[in-house]
Formats: structure tokens, sequence, C-alpha cells
């Protein structure tokens, strides 16, 4: 591959990984959208998260397995516990790291 | 900018994991960086590197590419709503730095803001920039010998999920909240059994938060 093969190789990526960031908050942030459509993008943040989260902390390996014995899951327990009981991104990050260490040791 | 510190902190091992395989790939430095510059996407790019390096051709590898980053349609949308009305050339900053990550927390942040937490699209920016400065600089860092980083140090490779649970904690408001989120993970989990990548997160969250809208319409009409 030469430099120039490679440039356009990530242009081509850089265009295709920016319009879906750019369409949608370009256009819609032009005027209050639909009852409907504010509606629905409520509940995308809690979806997404939840989509990010489910397969990080049920799955393991590659390809994917179904494993409810993973560190993570594990270390996802007391993780939410802080989150919930102090709501504080900071500390819930330090907090969750440490017991992954712990658990690493332990376990 | 503290509000970034837990992106920042999660982006450096998985900067560092995917320059160290950008080099085994036959990257140099400065092409890892490039990338870094022109995409920003930590998934699409691990993608792309590995295809690189089994020779895969470039249309293939941009076309896998768009389809890894079109979930980032749904962050963009969301955010939208707290940006009515705003200069459009920041807006055209701003969505240069949208990833899973910067829209989590600049969300989380811009529906809590308040006179004492203050948060706006030029904070967002500054958010989005730094992460994105942290990523190129681990990247490249990762392409001139980040093997010599210890793996499973202090747990950082945690960070990530931990802010995501956090974040996710700040979503749950109330009752349908909590629903979507139990139906969008149950759909996730399996699709992340059936595809490949990430291509699980975009249909999982369509799908649980147009179930999710359903119910909610549903339940206000019994009590109506």
């Amino acid at each position: 591959m030469t430099d120039l093969d490679y440039l356009a190789l990530i242009a081509g990526m850089g265009l295709v990984t920016y319009l879906p960031r750019w369409i949608p908050i370009f256009f819609l942030a032009r005027r209050k959208p639909p009852q409907i459509l504010v509606e629905w993008l409520d509940l995308i943040p809690a979806a997404i998260l939840s989509a990010l989260l489910a397969p990080a902390l049920f799955t393991s390996g590659a390809p994917r397995q179904f494993d409810v014995t993973s560190p993570e899951l594990l270390t996802a327990l007391p993780t939410f516990l802080v989150a919930i009981i102090t709501r504080s991104l900071g500390g819930t990050v330090l907090a969750g790291m440490v017991f992954y260490w712990l658990i690493d040791k332990l376990v | 900018m503290k509000a970034a510190w837990p992106i920042c902190l999660g982006y450096i091992p998985i900067g560092l994991a995917l320059g160290v395989l950008a080099q085994k790939a036959g990257l140099t430095p400065l092409e890892i960086g490039m990338m870094s510059v022109f995409v920003f996407a930590g998934s699409a790019q691990f993608i792309a590197v590995s295809m690189l390096s089994s020779g895969i051709a470039a249309v293939s590898i941009i076309l896998t590419t768009f389809v890894v980053n079109l979930r980032h349609l749904l962050m963009s949308s969301s955010l939208a709503v707290y940006f009515t009305g705003e200069n459009r050339l920041k807006l055209t900053l701003f969505a240069y730095g949208i990833t899973d990550e910067s829209f989590a927390v600049n969300l989380a942040r811009l529906r809590e803001q308040s006179p004492d937490r203050p948060w706006d699209l030029n904070r967002s920016i500054a958010l989005n920039q730094t992460a994105n400065l942290v990523w190129i600089i681990s990247t490249v860092a990762g392409g001139y010998g980040g093997q010599f980083i210890p793996e499973k140090a202090f747990g950082i490779d945690y960070a990530l999920i931990a802010m995501f649970i956090c974040l996710l904690i700040y979503q749950l408001r109330a009752r349908i909240h909590i629903a979507t989120a139990l139906i969008t993970g149950l759909f996730a989990l399996i699709l992340s059994l059936i595809l490949p990548g990430n291509g699980y997160i975009l249909p999982a969250s369509v799908l649980g938060a147009t179930i999710g809208l359903i119910l909610k319409r549903r339940i206000e009409k019994e009590a109506a």
C-alpha cells in the first residue's frame, strides 16, 4: 500500500464516520423535533448504555460466548452499588478499577 | 477539563493496545496518528487495522467502518435536542468528536446542568477535543512501543465499563427507563452472540427504545 493509497483509505473511513455523526445534529438542531421523536430519543441513552454494557458483562471470549462467571460481571455488582449510592462518576470509575484489580488478584 | 478524565483514563489502555496492533500490522506511528485524527472511532480502527494486516481491499474496510459507526446516528440525534438553534459551525466541529463515551458523558452533563454545574456546547466541544487528543497521543505512543506497558495495570481496563455503569444509573430516571434498559440489554446480549464486532449496538438500541416507547404510550393510555 502506497502513502497515497493509505491517505485515500483513511479519508474514506473518516468521511463515512463523520457523516452519521454530523447529519442528525446539524439538521435536527434547527428546530424542535416532533414530540414522538423527542420521547423516543429520551429512551435512547438508557438503551445505548445498556446495549454497550450487557455484552461486556455477560459474554466473554472471541467469538463471544454467554458467560456469567467473568470478572467483569463480578466487578459490576459492587460497582453498580457505588454508582447508585454515590452517583459520582469519578468515584464509580475509581471504585470499579480497584474492584477489578482486587478481583483479578484474588480470584 | 475535569469532566473528561474518566474517558481519558479509559482511552489510554485501548489507544496503546491499538497502537501496538497497528505497528504489528506494518503502520508507522505517523500513519497510526493520522488514522486517529481522520477517524477517531476506537472499534472501527481496531477492525481496520486487523483487516489491513490480512490484506483486505480498502473499499471493504471503508464499508465496514461505515456500518460499525452508523450507531453514531442515534447519539447525534439524542444530543441534537439540547442544541436547538446553536451555531452550525460549532455543531459541525462538535460532531467530529461524538463517540460512545463522549456522547454518554456530555448527555449526562447537559441533562443535569444547573447554575452551579453549568454545561453547554462549548464545554461539550472542549470535552470531545480533550478525549480526542488523549486518543491520538495514546495510539501513537502504542505504535512507538506500548508493548512495554504491563497488561491489567491497576484495573485500568475496567475504567470505561465502570463509567458506562454510572452513566446508565444516571439515565434510569423512571420505571420506563429501567424497562427500556432491561429490554435493550437482553436484545444486545442475544444479538452480540450472533453478530460479529459491535454490530449489535444499533439494532438493539433502536428495537429496545421503540418497544419502550410503545410500552410508555400504552401505560399512559390506560391511565387516561
